[in-house]
C-alpha cells in the first residue's frame, strides 16, 4: 500500500522543523535581495516583450519593469493567440518572480530520497556530481539507461542534451496522461493530430459541442476568447458533461451524461445522422474511406438504447444531432483536450472525429482550420550518436497506435521492472510527476531503482523533494528560451527574453544544458557560446534577425489559406489518402476498425467516481505557491451533489477526507454542496493536497485527487492511463 | 460633463479572475485583499439550473450613501466623470464609509486608509480603460461615458437587457449587467 | 436551490461585516451615559436645584468630562489611520453626522468645564486657586449660571442623539434604518444616566426623584423599541431578517436576556416596587440598567453589521 513507513514518516517530520526555520530565516534574505538587485536606479517604465510560461500556450507578453522593479505583465498587441490580454494565470505571472518559497540554489540531498533535506552546493559541485553519475550510468548500463520526463519549451535543451548523451528515451506525461488518445485518434482518423494549440475554429462555428471540455474553468487562452466570440454571436452550444460547469451555463443544450458513457452518445448520435442521410455527402464521398463499413456499424445504436447507458432523453438525442446538422460544416465537436478517462479513449476519441467527419467540418470554416506555422530551421548539430537500443516505453511495440511520443508510464513500467533493459537515471524538467502520473507508489518505487534522479524546477515541487539534485532555474520573466512558433491560424515567431534578473542564484536551462554537457564531454553538441549566438543563428538562417526579434517581441509571417474551400489542397495523411471512416490499420492490429461501445464499471454502492478537472487561476500543480494565484485559490473543494450532502449529513464548507477503493485517504477538503453536479460523482479542481514541506503555501492544503488515482486503465491502441476510473466514498473526521 | 460607468456582459463572462489579477497587478492591491471579485449564482434543480456569473466592484454610484458620510471629505466624487475616490491623506480609517456601502465594496488598506476599486482613474485619464476591462479575456467588460448616446457603454445599455446590483438600496449604481 | 458564492475575502468584511469592534458600543454607550448625565446636570441647574448643597449637579460633570473622554479614547483606538485623525478638524461635512459628532464634542467640552467651573471638586480647587476665584464669579451670576444648565442640556441632547442618527443614516444596514434609532439612544443614555446618578446621590430626595426619572425613561424606552421593532418588521423584506436578529434569530437569546430582562424590565420591576416603598432600593437595579445599556449597544452595532441587503438577481 504507502511505501512510506510509520518509522520513515516519524524521520521525516521531526527534520521537517530544522528545515523550516532553515528556510523561513532565508526567505527573509530572498525578498530582500530580490529588490537590491532589481533597482538599478533606472526611473520610468520599461516594456519588454517576451511569452508567457505560465501554461504551455505561450502567449506573447508585454512586460513591464517600473523603476527597476517588476511591474506587471500584460497581453503582447501583437500576439495572434492572446490578442493582447492575457489569461488570469498570465496575468499574474509576475508572482512567480516574487515567490517567497522558490528554489534559490542546486541542492544535493543528504539523506533519503523524499526527506527533503538538502545541502547548499554550487552549480560545478551539482554538475560534477551528475556528470559522474551520468557517466557511471553509460559504462555499467549504456547511455540509453537513462531517461528524461520534460514538459515546457525550456526543455528543448534537455532533450538535445539527453540525444548527444545517447539516450533515447524521452517523454511527457501530456500524451499517455493527456492528449495522446485524441491524437493517436485523429491521425487514425484525418492523417493528422489535433496539435496544440488546438485547430478548433471556434470563433468562427455556428454550433458548437464540448464533451466534457469545461472551456472557462479550462483557460486556454484562445479557446477561451473564442468560446466568447461563439456565445456572443449566438453559437449553438451543446454541452455533454456530469457537471453543470461554466460552459454548461451558456449552452442551449445541456446534457448530463452518465460518467464512462459518452461513446454511446456518440455512438447514438452517428447512426442518427447516418441512417436519416444528414451528413456531409459532398464531402463523404469525395474525402471518405469505407464509409459503407462504418455506416452500417453505427447504425445500430439507436437513442433509445444510448438513452439506458447515458440517462439522455432519446429526443434529446435526437435533436441535438440534428442541430448539429443544421450548422454543418459550421459544426465542431470539440475533441477535448485532456482525453484520459476510461481507457478506451483512443476509440472515443476516433468516434468524435468519425462525426466531425460525418458534419465535413475537417478543414472547412468553424470546424478545424488548417494551421501552420513559420518555419525557422533548427540548428545545425553534429549527428546525435547511433541508438543502440531502442527506446523502453513501449516494448514489443505493445501499444502500436503510439505515433512519435513516448508513454511516460512506460518509462515508469520499465524503471520499475528493469525490462527491457534496466533505466538508472531520470531527469526530470519542469513536471511534477507525483500529480501527473496515475498511482503515486509506482512513481516512488520507480525512484527507488534510480541511482540518479536529477530535478530541474522554479518551486520545490514534490517531485523535487525525491531528487537526488534540484538544480533550481530561473523563472520565464528572467530567462530566455528557444523560439515559440507554434502552428496556430497564422505563422509567428515569438521570442522569451529576461526582463528581470535572478534574484538569487537560478540559472537558464539552456545554460545548465550546456554545462552539463561540457562536463560529459558532448561540447561539440553546444558550439553556441550563449543562448543569444544560437537563437541570432535560428534566425539569421530564415533572414530575420534577434535584435529585430528582441525589439518587437513577434514577427508575423505571410497569410496562407487555411481552409479548403480557400484553396487549401486536402490531404490527408492516412494510408488510403482520405478519411478513414473504416480504418483498415486497426482491423490490422487486431483493434475495432470502427469504435464499439463497451460499458465501464461503475462505483459501488456507498461510492462516487471520482472526477477532477481544472481552474482557470491556476496550471496543474505549477502555480499554487504564486502569491497571486494563491491568493485567487489557495485550496480545492469536493463538488458533491446538494442531495447526496443532505443524506450524508455533510455541511457546506465542512472539511472531510476522502478515501478510495483501494483504502487510500487523501487530506482534509472542503464540501461545496451544489445542484451542479450528477449524484453519482463527486469533482475536484487537480493539483493541490501537495505535500512538499518546503512549499510552505501549499503544503496539504485542499486534497489530492492524484493520490486518490491508484486505478488506471491503459488504452490498449497507444498506452494511454484513463484515470477516471477511481471510486472514493466519505471519510468524515469521527 | 462625461458620467462614467460599466457594462458588463454575464452572458460572456465566465468568471475566470482575469480581472481582479489584473486589478492587483495594476493597482498594487496587496494579498489578502480584493477590489473586484466573482459572483457566482445559480438557481434550480440538476439539471435545470440557471447560472448568472458577474464580476463585482465598487459601483462607482451616483447617489453615493459612502461619500455623504465621510466626516473629512476623504470619500468624495472626482471632479470628472462622477467617479468616487477616497483621499489617503485625509481618510482617518473611521471605517463610516465601509459600513455605509450596501455591496460591501469597501475595506480598509492595511496601510490604515479606506479603498476600493478607482475605476482605474490614473489609465482613465491617460485615454485608457480601467486594467480589468482591458484584461478580460472574454471582451465582457466595457467602460465609457453613459451620458454620450453614442458610446458603447450607451449603446449596449440601449439594445439589450440588463440588471444592476441592489436597485432598492436607492444608491443608483453606474454598473450594469447585461443579461 | 439559491447558491451565491464570492470570491472576495476582505478582513472584517467577508463572510460579514465586523469593521467596528467593541470601541464603538463602548463609545456609544458612554457617550449615551454622559448625553444623560449632562441633561439631568443641567436640568438641576436650569432649575436651581444647584441651591441644594450636596446635588449631585456638582459631580456629575466632572465625572462625565472622565467618562466622555475614554469614550474618546475608544473611538480614537478604533481608527484605522490614527496620524490623520486631525482631518476631522480641518472641515465641516454637512451631511455626515461623523463631522457633526467630531464638532459637538468638541462644543461639549467647553460646556462640562463651565459646569464643572460653576463649583469644582474640593481636591480640584486645593491644587488650582484660580479655579475658586472663577467659581465665586460665576456664582454671583445666577443668569449665567441658568444658561450654563441650557447649554448643557442642549449639548447632551446632540449628544444623545447625533450616534443614532449616524447609525440610522446608514441605509446599507437595515437593522439601524429607523429614524428612532436616534431616540433609543437618547433614552435609553437617559436612563443610564438617571440609574448611575440614582445610585451615586447623596440627597434622599434627590437619588428619589431620579429613581422614579429613570422609570419614566425605561418605559419610554421599551415603547421606542417597540415602535422601532414595528417600523422594521413592515418594511422590505432586509429589515424584517434584520428585525429578526434581535427578535428571534441569533442574537435573541442576548437580546431578551440581558437587554430587555435584565436590562429593563426587571430592574423596571425592582425600582417601581422602591420607589413606591414597597421595597428598599437596592443599587443592583440601576447597575443592571447601566450593564443593559452597554449590552444593548454591543448588540446593536454587531447584529447591525451583520444585517445586509441581498445581492441576488435570482
Amino acid at each position: 500500500m504507502n511505501s512510506l513507513s510509520r518509522r520513515r514518516f516519524l524521520k521525516i517530520s521531526s527534520a521537517t522543523i530544522a528545515t523550516a526555520a532553515v528556510i523561513a530565516g532565508s526567505a527573509k534574505t530572498f525578498v530582500k535581495s530580490a529588490d537590491k538587485i532589481n533597482e538599478k536606479n533606472v526611473k520610468g517604465i520599461k516594456k519588454i516583450p517576451t511569452y508567457c510560461d505560465l501554461c504551455f500556450w505561450k502567449c506573447g507578453v508585454m512586460a513591464y519593469v517600473k523603476d527597476g522593479k517588476l511591474w506587471k505583465v500584460e497581453g503582447h498587441p501583437d500576439d495572434p493567440l492572446s490578442n493582447g490580454r492575457l489569461c488570469p494565470r498570465g496575468t499574474g505571472g509576475v508572482g512567480a518572480h516574487y515567490d517567497p518559497d522558490r528554489l534559490r540554489t542546486p541542492l544535493i540531498r543528504k539523506s533519503l530520497r523524499g526527506e527533503e533535506k538538502w545541502v547548499e552546493v554550487t552549480w560545478g559541485e551539482a554538475f560534477d556530481y551528475i556528470a559522474e553519475k551520468m557517466i557511471k550510468i553509460k559504462n555499467e548500463y549504456g547511455p540509453e539507461s537513462m531517461a528524461l520526463f520534460s514538459h515546457g519549451v525550456g526543455g528543448t535543451f534537455f532533450k538535445h542534451l539527453i540525444r548527444a548523451y545517447g539516450c533515447p528515451n524521452e517523454t511527457a506525461p501530456s500524451f499517455a496522461q493527456c492528449r495522446g488518445p485524441r491524437e493517436t485518434a485523429f491521425e487514425l482518423t484525418f492523417g493528422d493530430i489535433v496539435g496544440s494549440p488546438e485547430r478548433t475554429d471556434i470563433q468562427n462555428s455556428d454550433c458548437l459541442v464540448l464533451i466534457g471540455s469545461h472551456l472557462g474553468e479550462n483557460m486556454h487562452n484562445t479557446q477561451v476568447q473564442e468560446f466568447s466570440r461563439a456565445v456572443e454571436k449566438g453559437t449553438s452550444i451543446i454541452v455533454v458533461d456530469p457537471r453543470f460547469s461554466v460552459a454548461a451555463s451558456k449552452a442551449k443544450y445541456y446534457l448530463p451524461i452518465k460518467p464512462g458513457t459518452d461513446l454511446a452518445l456518440l455512438l447514438a448520435w452517428m447512426s442518427v445522422i447516418v441512417n436519416e442521410k444528414l451528413y456531409d455527402v459532398d464531402y463523404v464521398k469525395n474525402y471518405g474511406f469505407g464509409f459503407e463499413a462504418f455506416a452500417a456499424e453505427v447504425s445500430q445504436y439507436t437513442p433509445e438504447w444510448a438513452y439506458i447507458e447515458t440517462g439522455i432523453d432519446p429526443n434529446i438525442i435526437r435533436e441535438t444531432a440534428r442541430e448539429m446538422v443544421r450548422y454543418k460544416p459550421a459544426t465542431l465537436v470539440h475533441p477535448g483536450r485532456h482525453a484520459t478517462w476510461y481507457g478506451d479513449d483512443a476509440q472515443r476519441e476516433r468516434a468524435i472525429a468519425l462525426l466531425n467527419a460525418l458534419l465535413g467540418s475537417w478543414g472547412r470554416k468553424g470546424g478545424f482550420y488548417i494551421p501552420y506555422s513559420y518555419s525557422i530551421p533548427k540548428y545545425k548539430y553534429p549527428p546525435y550518436p547511433e541508438e543502440q537500443r531502442k527506446p523502453v516505453h513501449n516494448p514489443d511495440n505493445k501499444y502500436p497506435f503510439a505515433n512519435a511520443e513516448q508513454i511516460s508510464t512506460g518509462i515508469r513500467e520499465a524503471t520499475i521492472s528493469g525490462k527491457p533493459y534496466p533505466i538508472k537515471g531520470w531527469m526530470i524538467y519542469g513536471t511534477n510527476l507525483l500529480q501527473a502520473l496515475p498511482n503515486r507508489d509506482e512513481t516512488i518505487q520507480a525512484i527507488q531503482n534510480l541511482d540518479l534522479m536529477v530535478v530541474v524546477d522554479v518551486v520545490p515541487s514534490e517531485i523535487a523533494g525525491w531528487a537526488d539534485v534540484v538544480l533550481p532555474e530561473s523563472v520565464y520573466l528572467e530567462r530566455y528560451d528557444d523560439l515559440n512558433t507554434s502552428p496556430f491560424r497564422e505563422s509567428f515567431v515569438g521570442l522569451r527574453q529576461p526582463v528581470v534578473e535572478e534574484p538569487n542564484d537560478q540559472k537558464p536551462n539552456w545554460w545548465m544544458a550546456k554545462k552539463l554537457g561540457e562536463k560529459l564531454g558532448l561540447a561539440e553538441y553546444f558550439p553556441w557560446n550563449d543562448i543569444e549566438e544560437y537563437l541570432d543563428a535560428r534566425l539569421k538562417s530564415a533572414e530575420l534577425s534577434l535584435d529585430e526579434l528582441k525589439e518587437k517581441g513577434i514577427i508575423k509571417g505571410p497569410e496562407q489559406p487555411i481552409y479548403f474551400d480557400d484553396g487549401l489542397e486536402p490531404v490527408f495523411w492516412t494510408p488510403s489518402g482520405k478519411i478513414e471512416f473504416y480504418s483498415p490499420q486497426l482491423a490490422e492490429a487486431g483493434f475495432d476498425p470502427v469504435p464499439k461501445y463497451t460499458k465501464h464499471p461503475e462505483p459501488p454502492a456507498g461510492y462516487f467516481r471520482l472526477l477532477y478537472g481544472r481552474a482557470p487561476v491556476h496550471t496543474f500543480s505549477k502555480t499554487q505557491s504564486n502569491p497571486l494565484l494563491h491568493d485567487l485559490m489557495s485550496v480545492n473543494e469536493l463538488w458533491v451533489n446538494a442531495d447526496i450532502a443532505d443524506m450524508y449529513g455533510l455541511k457546506q464548507g465542512q472539511k472531510i477526507k476522502l478515501k478510495n477503493t483501494d483504502g487510500v485517504i487523501s487530506d482534509e477538503i472542503k464540501i461545496k454542496a451544489t445542484e451542479r453536479i450528477r449524484p453519482d460523482c463527486v469533482y475536484m479542481v487537480h493539483g493541490f493536497g501537495q505535500k512538499s514541506r518546503q512549499l510552505r503555501s501549499t503544503y496539504k492544503k485542499g486534497a489530492s485527487d492524484a493520490e486518490l488515482i491508484t486505478k488506471y486503465k491503459t488504452d490498449p491502441l497507444m498506452g494511454g492511463t484513463g484515470m477516471n476510473v477511481n471510486f472514493v466514498t466519505f471519510e468524515m473526521e469521527v | 460633463m462625461p458620467r462614467y460607468g460599466m457594462v458588463i456582459d454575464t452572458k460572456k463572462c465566465v468568471g475566470c479572475n482575469d480581472c481582479i489579477v489584473a486589478c492587483k497587478t495594476e493597482n498594487s492591491v496587496p494579498i489578502g485583499y480584493n477590489r473586484d471579485w466573482i459572483v457566482t449564482e445559480s438557481f434550480g434543480k440538476f439539471p435545470d439550473i440557471n447560472m448568472e456569473i458577474r464580476t463585482e466592484r465598487c459601483n462607482h454610484c451616483s447617489e453615493t450613501p459612502c461619500v455623504s458620510c465621510c466626516p473629512t471629505g476623504a470619500s468624495h466624487i472626482h471632479d470628472v466623470g462622477g467617479v468616487v475616490l477616497i483621499d489617503h491623506h485625509k481618510c482617518i480609517g473611521c471605517k463610516a464609509c465601509v459600513e455605509a456601502c450596501p455591496y460591501d465594496a469597501r475595506f480598509i488598506h492595511p496601510d490604515g486608509y479606506a479603498d476600493k476599486c478607482t475605476f482605474c482613474i490614473h489609465r482613465v485619464e491617460k485615454g485608457e480603460n480601467p486594467a480589468c476591462v482591458d484584461v478580460c479575456p472574454t471582451y465582457c467588460m466595457h467602460f465609457g461615458d453613459l451620458d454620450d448616446p453614442n458610446s458603447e457603454v450607451s449603446k449596449l445599455l440601449n439594445s439589450r437587457k440588463y440588471h444592476v446590483l441592489i436597485p432598492d438600496a436607492g444608491t443608483q449604481p453606474n454598473i450594469f449587467y447585461l443579461v | 436551490m439559491h447558491e451565491i458564492f464570492t470570491t472576495r475575502h476582505n478582513p472584517h468584511v467577508d463572510p460579514f461585516l465586523t469593521m467596528w469592534e467593541w470601541q464603538i458600543p463602548v463609545y456609544l454607550f458612554l457617550g449615551g451615559m454622559v448625553a444623560g448625565m449632562m441633561i439631568i446636570a443641567g436640568y438641576f441647574i436650569f432649575s436651581g436645584r444647584n441651591k441644594e448643597s450636596n446635588c449631585t449637579c456638582y459631580s456629575i460633570p466632572f465625572t462625565s468630562f472622565i467618562l466622555l473622554s475614554a469614550g474618546m479614547f475608544a473611538l480614537f483606538l478604533d481608527l484605522a489611520h490614527k496620524p490623520y485623525v486631525w482631518r476631522l478638524y480641518t472641515t465641516f461635512q454637512f451631511t455626515s453626522p461623523m463631522s457633526w459628532g467630531a464638532w459637538i464634542l468638541l462644543l461639549v467640552y467647553p460646556a462640562l468645564i463651565a459646569n464643572i467651573l460653576i463649583r469644582p471638586p474640593v481636591w480640584m480647587a486645593k491644587r488650582i486657586p484660580k479655579l475658586s476665584e472663577l467659581s465665586v464669579k460665576i456664582q454671583t451670576h445666577p443668569f449665567l449660571i441658568k444658561n450654563i444648565g441650557i447649554l448643557n442640556m442642549i449639548l447632551g441632547m446632540m449628544l444623545g442623539a447625533y450616534t443614532g442618527v449616524l447609525l440610522s443614516t446608514m441605509g446599507a444596514r437595515p437593522l439601524w434604518n429607523s429614524s428612532l434609532l436616534w431616540v433609543l439612544f437618547l433614552v435609553s443614555g437617559l436612563s443610564t444616566a438617571a440609574a448611575y446618578v440614582h445610585l451615586v446621590a447623596k440627597n434622599k430626595e434627590e437619588s428619589e426623584l431620579l429613581a422614579k426619572a429613570d422609570n419614566g425613561f425605561l418605559v419610554v424606552e421599551l415603547f421606542v423599541m417597540v415602535m422601532l421593532f414595528l417600523g422594521l418588521m413592515s418594511s422590505a423584506r432586509p429589515h424584517i431578517e434584520a428585525a429578526q436578529l434581535l427578535l428571534n434569530g441569533p442574537y435573541a437569546p442576548v437580546f431578551w436576556v440581558f437587554v430587555i430582562a435584565l436590562g429593563i424590565v426587571i430592574p423596571l420591576g425592582i425600582q417601581l416596587l422602591a420607589v413606591n416603598h414597597k421595597i428598599k432600593h437596592t443599587p443592583i437595579a440601576p447597575m443592571m440598567v447601566i450593564v443593559g445599556g452597554l449590552i444593548l449597544r454591543f448588540v446593536i452595532v454587531s447584529a447591525g453589521q451583520y444585517s445586509h441587503w441581498f445581492n441576488a438577481h435570482f
